[in-house]
């Protein structure tokens, strides 16, 4: 009789107690961080109220679109999209051999493992654009800086994706060629290479697409692309041609993205 | 029957084509060969310098080692700076992604709104951080704020993408029983929308942190602040040891926050 009148008593509310302690734990260390960052970072505040008429000034100059140059931008287009796709193409070579020795159900042993890991991880730690910034300081300013910049980047990814999914596959095939007396070549090419195949080319289409996205903006540390006639007309305060660039990378991402949705429908 | 019983041992098999049309196999085949061609021969490589590239390497990475740490100091504020950054924007961001995410979802906005919310995210996307970055640099000046503002747009177009798809697939019968008890559209939303996206909507911001954490690095390369321009800097002045060093510590740092989001994702869901 108690222990009814007691839940009949007891108000209905969201959360239990436990649950609202942790939320206001976390809620106050968010608001302390918040406090801190905000009287700690380097702005200056009235720049911060300033920022809207900035924004409208720098959007008004770059109204109209400066149409003259278009040839010259979509030839830098176009090898935007050619450091992409040679990038993505060159990075398969490489790629799959470390996913080979990445996956723990494939590598030969420990020590390829974690090579096969360390390979995949300081891929993916160092962004496109600072891969970007030492080959440009190493070959200099040009394609060939970009083409490498994408493609050490894309080892990571492409490598750690097809890692995973030779990790996923179906064991059976390969002990069913393993019992016929299959050579390890033979294994891989027939058990494993036809399970990941759909996964490959997900991955290497999803890959091209993030690439043409990063090619547009290598050129800002001079390693070819559409990027290096941005800085340009920013440098030199063009900004109705800034203002078309800009119009073409929206273009071009648009038809990377229609290009490989269509190929994804396509593939798989 | 006898007839195929003699067939049949002769024949072996092979394995099948990745593509079975012969023509398009071989038109793929093809049309990839002309188009490395085509590539190659248009790019402009700079062979006589690409040739300087070695001894230049081995110059660069001779200079990188040992990685200098001397400068400790330029080190804690450009990594300190990243981190309000990114801190900052990831919580401006996610905000105001909820609104809009709400804004962007088929089930619960109408027509003419649901537009309006697509077309930001659709804007918001379009971009490469670190074009958005030289823009707002070129508006408001070099300077963290630049980096605060372009890596919100950045947080807006992710989280509240996957947000609103989030609540598209949500269960309905929670929002028609509110619905039911009378509930107002701003009550049906608290009670029975957000609860159901809370757990993703947690992800999805420790996601953001990390993100914005690397894009932090990478924005301050072109000057919206943080660590990219200390980066660029050592860069620039040909100080590889210390250039090192902050690579060595982004990679570090990237790795450690990887590590903290992932373990709180794992803890939510």
């Amino acid at each position: 009789m108690v222990a009814q009148s007691t839940v009949v008593d007891r108000m209905w509310s969201r959360y239990s107690r436990k649950e609202q302690l942790i939320r206001y734990i976390v809620f106050f260390i968010t608001m302390l961080t918040v406090t801190w960052a905000v009287s700690d970072i380097d702005i200056f505040w009235p720049w911060v109220w300033d920022a809207p008429n900035q924004i409208q000034s720098l959007g008004s100059r770059m109204w109209p679109p400066n149409l003259s140059n278009w040839n010259a931008i979509l030839a830098a287009m176009l090898e935007t999209v050619h450091i992409a796709t040679l990038a993505t193409l060159l990075t398969i070579f490489i790629a799959l051999p470390v996913s080979y020795i990445a996956a723990q159900n494939t590598t030969p042993n420990k020590a390829t493992l974690w090579l096969g890991r360390f390979i995949l991880v300081s891929s993916r730690s160092v962004n496109t654009i600072i891969w970007a910034l030492l080959f440009v300081a190493i070959f200099g300013p040009g394609v060939l800086a970009g083409i490498l910049a994408v493609m050490f980047r894309s080892i990571g990814f492409i490598g750690k994706l097809m890692g995973e999914a030779i990790e996923e596959i179906d064991k059976k095939p390969v002990e069913a060629m393993q019992a016929t007396g299959a050579s390890k070549f033979k294994v891989v090419a027939f058990a494993i290479v036809p399970q990941v195949m759909p996964a490959f080319f997900a991955i290497i289409i999803l890959r091209w697409d993030i690439n043409v996205r990063e090619s547009t903006v290598l050129g800002l540390v001079g390693a070819g692309g559409i990027g290096v006639l941005l800085q340009g007309s920013i440098d030199t305060f063009a900004w109705q041609t800034v203002a078309t660039i800009l119009l073409g990378i929206v273009f071009l991402v648009i038809i990377g993205e229609a290009i490989t949705s269509a190929l994804r429908k396509k593939v798989i | 029957m006898t007839k195929d019983a003699q067939v049949l041992p002769t024949r072996t098999w092979k394995k099948p084509h990745f593509i079975s049309n012969p023509w398009l196999r071989y038109g793929f085949m093809i049309g990839l060969a002309v188009y490395l061609v085509w590539a190659f021969y248009s790019l402009p490589f700079n062979w006589e310098r690409i040739a300087e590239g070695i001894p230049r390497a081995g110059q660069i990475f001779g200079g990188a080692f040992p990685p200098s740490f001397q400068r400790s100091g330029l080190l804690i504020t450009g990594f300190t700076e990243s981190f309000q950054i990114a801190f900052l924007s990831t919580l401006l961001g996610v905000l105001l992604s909820i609104p809009i995410s709400v804004m962007a979802a088929k089930n619960i906005a109408p027509k003419p709104v649901y537009f309006l919310g697509r077309g930001i995210i659709i804007v918001s996307r379009s971009f490469h951080p670190v074009i958005v970055a030289i823009l707002f640099v070129a508006a408001v000046g070099f300077g963290p704020l630049a980096g605060v503002l372009t890596l919100t747009l950045y947080s807006i177009g992710f989280v509240a993408k996957l947000l609103a798809e989030e609540i598209e697939e949500i269960d309905w019968g929670q929002v028609e029983a509110m619905r039911s008890v009378g509930a107002s559209y701003m009550k049906a939303l608290i009670y029975g929308v957000f609860p159901q996206i809370l757990p993703r909507q947690i992800g999805l911001s420790m996601y953001q942190l990390d993100s914005n954490l690397r894009a932090s690095a990478v924005v301050g390369i072109v000057g919206a602040g943080g660590i990219g321009g200390t980066l660029m800097n050592a860069f620039g002045r040909y100080d590889y040891d210390f250039a090192f060093a902050i690579l060595l510590l982004i990679i570090g740092v990237i790795l450690i926050s990887e590590g903290i989001s992932g373990w709180v994702r794992k803890k939510i869901w």
